[in-house]
């Protein structure tokens, strides 16, 4: 999933002796001459790389989304003569998904907590509903769509319909692969296939699981509620 | 993260070979172990190993955006020129920017910073191995996918900044345009994922003692680069993707037609392309800030100084896109805006020619060629820079966008600028790579060509372009060339003159290399450097540094040769150790626990997969579906692959002895 | 890192030095508070919806309260279901340059197209 340390798996427990706690921000590669089985590495600011890396990332969506949000508001009145997001919106049916998605992320963060407890078929649990309800979530962006398609809204009928269809396209990818992660987490957790601390590698998918939610709480408002 | 304690009970020293037999993949196959021939290579994830493959290949395309250069400036000798048409002649240019900037300079840069952060900072390896791996493959298969584009019916042709709507099927109908495009998604891939990779390794992997401001200055400036790619690399990102979906899918994004704005290609391109411009070139500026106190034996010049202007560049370079948009028609009130910040960007960059001039000021100077390169950066930069500002003044630039005066601008800040100091980055650093020096006679004719020939080639076009020749105009005519002093003919031939003379100076770096070959090994610390990359051997070992350095001080190895014995506040250092001494110490203190990240066959494969996921986005679906399978298999396999080979894998020494945990030495 | 669970199990029992993610292991925040803060994000859409339907609503105040609402589900997310509210001023550091920065530049692109004058 990523590249976490690796805990061998015939671990002994951390010897009583052993110095220092690992959350102790001792540097990377330091070694103090005691044997450190089981507890991982130090790092310089003392927090997990893993952990760096995804908020990092994350802000670099924020650019990624950023230009697809601004492109399609620069858009989104121009279709001329075609269909435009008065007659299209179905507010109610959208607010359902939006609600959905909302509520897959109390899921997902159910799912890091159980993890936290050492809980693992509630970690396994949590994680599976999280999927279900993006699947569902993705299965009302399709409907959506099918219904738009039908009524006249192609993807190149219009400027307004590009970009409308390009970042609900790219949220939605999101969302499938964010799907596919939290799959594929239930199934490696299941089999002890998870490299490293459990808890943080769940912790790591919620975040890109919340983020991809806090993206579509963006859209929603400013695609189906703002006013055109 | 690469760097894990494991019980061993083998001291870890250099020459220790274990027997290693690393985990299974899928639980079928065995990952790669070979420590040498190509495999070691195709599935590395050293660090170091993979700086020299991206210095390796970015030298190649050097030479291939070389050759495109010649070809243009043959084309521009004489009016009307015969050598290219102009389709042609549209292709070279496009392509001699896209190559020497997404495939020479910008890897060039990763190079140094793959190689030299993680020795900087007294580690073993970046946060991330294999995504290193992906980088640097994933980098050269797209440079790779984007130059077969001539063979496939002609290279793109819209210019390196593809303005739409001419980047449009109408307008490019080839599917050069296209290659453009995912090969460029593909290096994007590449720096985005480096960038999240070497910011974690700056901050995470220190050696302990070694706060921010004891980090060398090159890695100072490797780290703002990445932090601007992480945050500009997305946005042209959008801008690629939206010119994929116009091309392959009739969307309608720069479709004037429709009512789309040409602008906001030029918008999303510029705010990731003046970034751009800084990650080219700062990476150079952190390179001459390590070669020049070291020439100069003196130490930098108001450190903190050089750090905060680097991270001010960073963040001004942000908020100044659209200087590049003057005469796009933006209004005044945004041009007056924009004209304003990109006047005060040059403030940092003053401050910098200012502390690297006064780094020299008082030095015992020795030129060597790395210095060479290092003062010639600081000329000729200068000189770009001020052209620079008469841009900034949006009343002149309008005079001067689209000439050759802007030409000439660039060219001496990325030339002058960027490859001059990635010139002085290989001069300084190559005895520690590779263990030899490089032949300093050979090396002075590299650099007086070179400096002779761009000022020849690009310090014309200041004239010419003045005088009003345009960009992108595969000729110029005898009626509109001008007379006398600022005949247009004149200074046309001299820059060509002048560009040959420059590609034999760039050849001369090749024979150096060739005439090197064969010199006998370096001393480990052949210029008396300051800082800890020069703390290992030459070159150094697998695992960097026998035992992790603890840092008490900026100029950490500096302070370990030298002592102050200086009174009453006088500065008086005492050389107390050699290099080689400082060296020994550390290896005579070896850790006992000593662990790298395994080989890995995933980084490869994806990459693959991404390169035939491009070729079928061209070709075909079933192309396209196949390669997503393998992108699929490869993230599936690569997140199943734990980073470091289990314990428990590692096959017991035929002596009868407990296991060693060490991977071969290579 | 293990020492997330390590700490999460034995609580404040293990001694250690302050570090930046002090924070993290004693704001551990309980499904119930999760719950009730899902329920606080629900009751706001649902008002975002809402102010959507008042017939009359004058455009100039209409927006800004979508806006302010989206803001505020934006962060109730980022903070508690991210928690980084009580995680490193690193993480926060990464993340909120990329957003504001995000918003900054778009925001100049826009007004450049003349998208913020009614």
């Amino acid at each position: 999933m990523s590249d976490t340390t690796t805990e061998p798996p015939l671990t002994p427990e951390p010897d009583a002796a052993a110095p220092a706690a690992p959350d102790e921000a001792i540097p990377a590669g330091f070694d103090d001459g005691q044997d450190h089985i089981g507890l991982v590495h130090h790092t310089a600011t003392g927090l997990s790389n893993t952990k760096l890396a995804m908020w990092l990332f994350l802000g670099s969506e924020c650019l990624l989304f950023g230009g697809l949000i601004s492109t399609y508001m620069l858009y989104r009145n121009r279709q001329g003569d075609a269909l435009g997001p008065d007659q299209l919106w179905d507010i109610p049916f959208t607010s359902a998904t939006s609600f959905v998605l909302l509520m897959s992320s109390l899921t997902m963060v159910l799912s890091v907590s159980a993890a936290k407890r050492k809980d693992e078929r509630g970690t396994r649990l949590w994680l599976t509903v999280t999927a279900l309800l993006g699947g569902l979530f993705l299965a009302g962006q399709v409907y959506e769509f099918t219904v738009f398609y039908r009524e006249g809204l192609g993807y190149t009928t219009s400027l307004f319909s590009s970009s409308f269809y390009t970042l609900t396209g790219f949220h939605g990818v999101h969302v499938a692969v964010g799907i596919i992660m939290l799959l594929a987490l239930v199934g490696m957790l299941a089999k002890g296939r998870i490299v490293g601390d459990k808890a943080e590698t769940v912790e790591m998918v919620g975040l890109y699981w919340h983020f991809v939610d806090v993206v579509w709480i963006v859209i929603f408002t400013l695609v189906y509620l703002v006013p055109a | 993260m690469a760097i894990i304690e494991r019980p061993s009970d083998t001291p870890a020293l250099a020459g220790t070979s274990g027997v290693v037999t690393p985990s299974s993949s899928y639980g079928y196959f065995r990952r790669p172990v070979e420590s040498t021939g190509w495999k070691s290579w195709a599935f590395t994830v050293d660090h170091k190993k993979i700086g020299i493959m991206y210095g390796v290949s970015a030298m190649v395309f050097f030479f291939i955006g070389g050759f495109e250069a010649l070809l243009i400036r043959l084309q521009l000798a004489q009016p009307d020129g015969t050598i290219l048409s102009a389709d042609k002649y549209n292709q070279m240019f496009t392509m001699h920017a896209t190559t020497m900037v997404f495939l020479f300079v910008m890897p060039m840069a990763a190079a140094f910073a793959n190689y030299m952060m993680p020795l900087q900072i007294g580690a073993r390896d970046v946060a991330f191995p294999r995504l290193n791996a992906l980088s640097f493959w994933t980098f050269i298969f797209g440079g790779i996918f984007i130059n077969t584009s001539w063979f496939l019916g002609g290279a793109a042709d819209g210019g390196w900044f593809m303005y739409a709507p001419n980047s449009s099927v109408p307008f490019s109908p080839t599917n050069g345009v296209d290659f453009w495009t995912l090969g460029l998604l593909m290096t994007g891939v590449a720096s985005q994922v480096g960038a999240v990779n070497l910011i974690v390794t700056a901050l995470n992997m220190r050696a302990p003692g070694m706060t921010l401001m004891r980090m060398p200055i090159f890695t100072w400036m490797a780290l703002v680069v990445q932090f601007l790619l992480l945050f500009a690399i997305p946005i042209i990102t959008v801008a690629l993707f939206l010119l994929l979906f116009q091309r392959n899918f009739d969307a309608t994004f720069f479709n004037v037609a429709e009512g789309a704005d040409p602008l906001l290609w030029q918008h999303l391109f510029w705010l990731f392309g003046h970034p751009e411009v800084y990650i080219l070139v700062l990476p150079s500026f952190g390179i001459i800030s390590e070669v020049l106190p070291t020439f100069s034996r003196k130490p930098l010049f108001g450190y903190p100084f050089v750090v905060f202007s680097g991270a001010a560049i960073g963040l001004v370079g942000f908020g100044v896109w659209a200087h590049h948009m003057f005469a796009a028609g933006l209004g005044p009130i945004s041009v007056a805006v924009f004209s304003v910040a990109t006047m005060a960007i040059a403030v940092p960059t003053g401050v910098k020619i200012i502390n690297w001039t006064l780094t020299m000021w008082g030095g015992k100077l020795w030129f060597s060629t790395a210095m060479l390169f290092a003062v010639g950066l600081i000329v000729q930069f200068t000189v770009g820079g001020l052209s620079g500002v008469t841009h900034a003044v949006a009343p002149s630039d309008t005079q001067q966008t689209d000439t050759y005066y802007i030409v000439a601008h660039f060219h001496y800040v990325i030339f002058g600028g960027a490859v001059l100091g990635l010139f002085a980055g290989i001069y300084y650093w190559w005895p520690k790579v590779f263990g030899k020096m490089l032949n300093e006679t050979w090396g002075r004719w590299n650099f007086w060509l070179m400096i002779i020939g761009m000022n020849l080639t690009f310090g014309p076009m200041h004239i010419i372009g003045l005088q009003g020749q345009p960009r992108r105009m595969y000729v110029w005519t005898e009626n509109r060339a001008g007379e006398g002093f600022f005949n247009l003919g004149f200074w046309n031939l001299v820059s060509t003159i002048g560009s040959f003379i420059l590609g034999v100076g760039a050849l001369l770096f090749l024979v150096n290399i060739w005439v090197s070959r064969k010199n006998p090994p370096a001393p480990a610390d052949p210029w008396d450097a300051r800082s800890l990359e020069w703390i290992t051997q030459n070159p150094p070992k697998e695992h960097n540094f026998d035992r992790t350095p603890t840092i008490h001080a900026l100029d950490e190895f500096f302070h370990r040769k030298y002592e102050d014995v200086g009174e009453d506040g006088q500065h008086d250092y005492k050389q107390v150790r050699t290099g080689e001494q400082v060296i020994a110490e550390e290896e005579a203190n070896a850790d006992a626990h000593i662990h790298l990240p395994s080989p890995s066959y995933w980084p490869i494969i994806l990459s693959f997969g991404m390169l035939v996921v491009c070729y079928g986005v061209i070709y075909s679906f079933l192309l396209l579906a196949v390669g997503a399978a393998i992108c699929i298999l490869a993230l599936f396999g690569w997140a199943l692959e734990p980073p470091t080979a289990d314990d428990s894998e590692f096959d017991p020494p035929s002596d009868g002895g407990q296991p060693s945990k060490e991977l071969a030495h290579v | 890192m293990s020492s997330d669970t390590e700490l999460s199990t034995t609580g404040d029992a293990v001694e250690h030095d302050a570090t930046a993610n002090d924070d993290l292991y004693h704001h551990e925040i309980s499904d119930k508070t999760y719950i009730l803060i899902a329920l606080f994000l629900a009751v706001l859409t649902a008002m975002e919806v809402a102010v959507t339907e008042i017939a009359g609503m004058p455009e100039a105040l209409l927006i800004p309260s979508l806006l302010i609402m989206m803001v505020i589900k934006f962060f109730v997310v980022v903070s508690y279901f991210m928690h980084l509210k009580h995680d490193s001023a690193l993480f926060k550091f990464g993340f909120y340059i990329g957003l504001g920065g995000a918003i900054v530049l778009y925001s100049v692109m826009l007004t450049t197209f003349h998208f913020f004058l009614a």
